[in-house]
């Protein structure tokens, strides 16, 4: 079976971002930029079902920039097979790449199409529900155990209370948590070979898809600052401290 | 206009995140509060529900296929309301994350996530960049789709309402997913999102048995919940559902004591908006302590036995 895996190219999780003086936006000139977190899990999980022999193949898929292609290439080194670059000029917010995923589902057919729960950019948390909603499919997001069994999936969810566990006929979407797994890194060896996977480029017009957004970012601001604080010495300065605070039982 | 709220309850309890929604809710207009579940939990929450000041009618689907608030169902169940609604609104909590998204896609709406202002009914404020960055946005869909954050929303008066509750009828199983099982953990603590004091651990806590000895004593002693960073949860000290930050859940208390914590952008964004910040880390320069309002430097494993003894 096959597995499909969006990626999004967005500012290193190292990076700090810095508000436009404008505020226009988060500045992403000169800066890092990597695979999502969230998305980095995904492929590894895929590879990993691959390797168990579950599946047979692991094609990714990004929307954005040319320069997503980069975040491919470090897709298909750490293992996927093949990759599809949708590039946009617009900034596509999840709607828009869940009707460009609902397509390329259409084409590829895969069994599981594995997404992150969150791009660590705009923090939407949107797009794996979006794409289950439009497929009709089910959704096991949050996951921190999927386990494929026949064609059933058992998809152990991260939720406020704990764990819950959900099985989903295939084919289905999941969105991946922080403790699914730990991504590899790709070898050296393995990104030389990546650069001769296949790598189609296509545009969002090749599959029919409008992507005006619907929202508008009117400003973009920096969080109000926190007034500089204190350091008391020893514990009994910061058990006065507690205590003037009046939250002692 | 008309909003549509849907109510998270627990033992027929409605939820703090709900009650911060559904004043999130009144800013825009006319409030009708959905009730999905099943059984006695689900009748009292509707009949608690609609007691909250300024909710108008509550709508009750009392069915098993709304035991567990599988998305799949509880989005079957929404978007034919959405009918008669403008605007559906939902808490940024795990329930909400899940099924918001699959009724915004069904009815053709990009949703606002995880608001934390409403200026207008078509404009709103959301952190973006783990909190490092606050956009205003205006939604050009004709019905609105949004998630809550709760920080954001003092929590509605559970009194001063008197709303009708009526029965819905439930389209019932979708057979898309089925629920198999949960682990949660009964806790005696008050919960991390809705908690007037928190005490976090991190890595430099060092193991789950000396994560409990001593930074348990302390929460006693505050009346405190527990919290932890990701590295803790991921380490095992604490349960996944104790990891306070961008990707875990947000928190606001009046006191947040961040123990052993190095202060990663991921974990401030999760508590920055704390009112008061007490953080206890051996290195001086740590960057928890450029939030803290009062630090402490030094050495846990010598402060919080000191501490909490003298507490
Ligand atoms: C996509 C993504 C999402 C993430 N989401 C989250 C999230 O939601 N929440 C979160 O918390 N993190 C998150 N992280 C992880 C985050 O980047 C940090 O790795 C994490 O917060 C670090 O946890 P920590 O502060 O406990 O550990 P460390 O960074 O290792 O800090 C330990 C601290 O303890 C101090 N220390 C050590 N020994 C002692 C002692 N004896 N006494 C006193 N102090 C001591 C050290 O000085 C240090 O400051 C995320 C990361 C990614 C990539
Ligand atoms: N432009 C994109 N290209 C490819 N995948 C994307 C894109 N945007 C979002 N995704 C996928 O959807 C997940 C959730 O993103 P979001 O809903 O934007 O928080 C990400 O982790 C990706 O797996």
């Amino acid at each position: 079976m096959k597995l499909l895996v969006p990626v999004k190219r967005v500012l290193d999780y190292n990076v700090k971002p810095r508000v436009k003086a404008d505020g226009s936006g988060v500045d992403l000139a000169n800066v890092k930029m990597s695979m999502n977190p969230f998305d980095e899990i995904a492929v590894e999980e895929a590879i990993r079902l691959k390797e168990k022999g579950v599946a047979t193949e692991v094609v990714v898929v990004s929307i954005g920039e040319p320069k997503a292609q980069d975040t491919l290439r470090t897709a298909l080194a750490m293992g996927a097979d093949r990759a599809i670059l949708i590039t946009s000029d617009v900034r596509p917010e999840p709607l828009g790449v869940a009707k460009l995923l609902a397509k390329v589902v259409e084409e590829e057919q895969p069994q599981l199409v594995i997404l992150g729960k969150q791009a660590i950019d705009d923090d939407n948390n949107q797009t794996g529900q979006m794409l289950a909603a439009l497929l009709g499919w089910g959704q096991g997001t949050f996951a921190s155990k999927v386990e494929v069994e026949g064609d059933t999936a058992h998809v152990t969810r991260e939720v406020d209370g704990g764990l819950e566990t959900v099985a989903l006929p295939l084919p289905a979407i999941v969105t991946t948590d922080l403790r699914l797994n730990e991504p590899r890194y790709a070898s050296l060896p393995n990104i030389m070979k990546a650069k001769s996977k296949p790598l189609a480029q296509k545009t969002p017009a090749d599959y029919g898809v409008d992507l005006t957004p619907r929202i508008t970012v009117l400003k973009v601001e920096e969080p109000a600052k926190r007034a500089a604080g204190i350091k008391v010495d020893s514990v009994d300065a910061l058990v006065d401290k507690i205590k003037s605070l009046g939250v002692i039982a | 206009m008309s909003v549509l709220v849907l109510v998270e309850q627990l033992d027929g309890r409605v939820k703090d995140a709900t009650l911060a929604t559904l004043t999130a809710a009144a800013k825009l207009g006319d409030i009708t509060a959905l009730v999905a579940g099943h059984g006695d939990a689900a009748t009292q929450a509707a009949d608690a529900v609609a007691k909250v000041a300024g909710v108008s009618k509550v709508l009750l689907a009392n069915d098993p296929a709304y035991a567990n608030l599988l998305a799949e169902n509880v989005a079957a169940l929404v978007v034919p309301l959405m009918a008669d609604h403008d605007a559906f609104l939902a808490n940024a909590t795990s329930i909400g994350k899940n099924v918001a998204p699959r009724v915004a896609a069904l009815l053709d709406v990009m949703q606002v996530s995880d608001i934390v202002a409403v200026e207008s009914a078509d404009t709103f404020v959301r952190p973006i960049y783990a909190g490092n960055a606050v956009a205003t946005v205006r939604s050009s869909d004709a019905k609105k789709v949004i998630t809550v954050r709760a920080t954001g929303f003092e929590k509605a008066a559970t009194e001063g309402g008197n709303a009708a509750v009526e029965p819905v009828a439930a389209p019932g199983d979708q057979g898309k997913s089925r629920f198999v099982g949960a682990e949660t953990q009964e806790s005696a603590r008050p919960e991390l999102t809705s908690a007037a004091v928190i005490v976090s651990g991190g890595r430099a806590l060092g193991s789950e048995e000396q994560f409990h000895a001593l930074i348990e004593p302390l929460a006693d002693k505050l009346g405190a919940a527990v919290g932890a960073s990701r590295a803790a949860v991921d380490a095992g000290f604490a349960p996944n559902d104790y990891q306070v930050g961008q990707t875990g859940k947000i928190v606001a208390p009046d006191v947040y004591v961040a123990v052993g914590i190095s202060g990663a952008i991921q974990h401030l964004a999760g508590m920055k908006d704390s009112k008061t910040i007490i953080a206890i880390n051996k290195d001086e320069d740590a960057p928890i302590f450029q939030v803290a309002d009062v630090g402490l430097v030094g050495d846990l494993f010598q402060i919080l036995p000191e501490l909490t003894e003298k507490l």
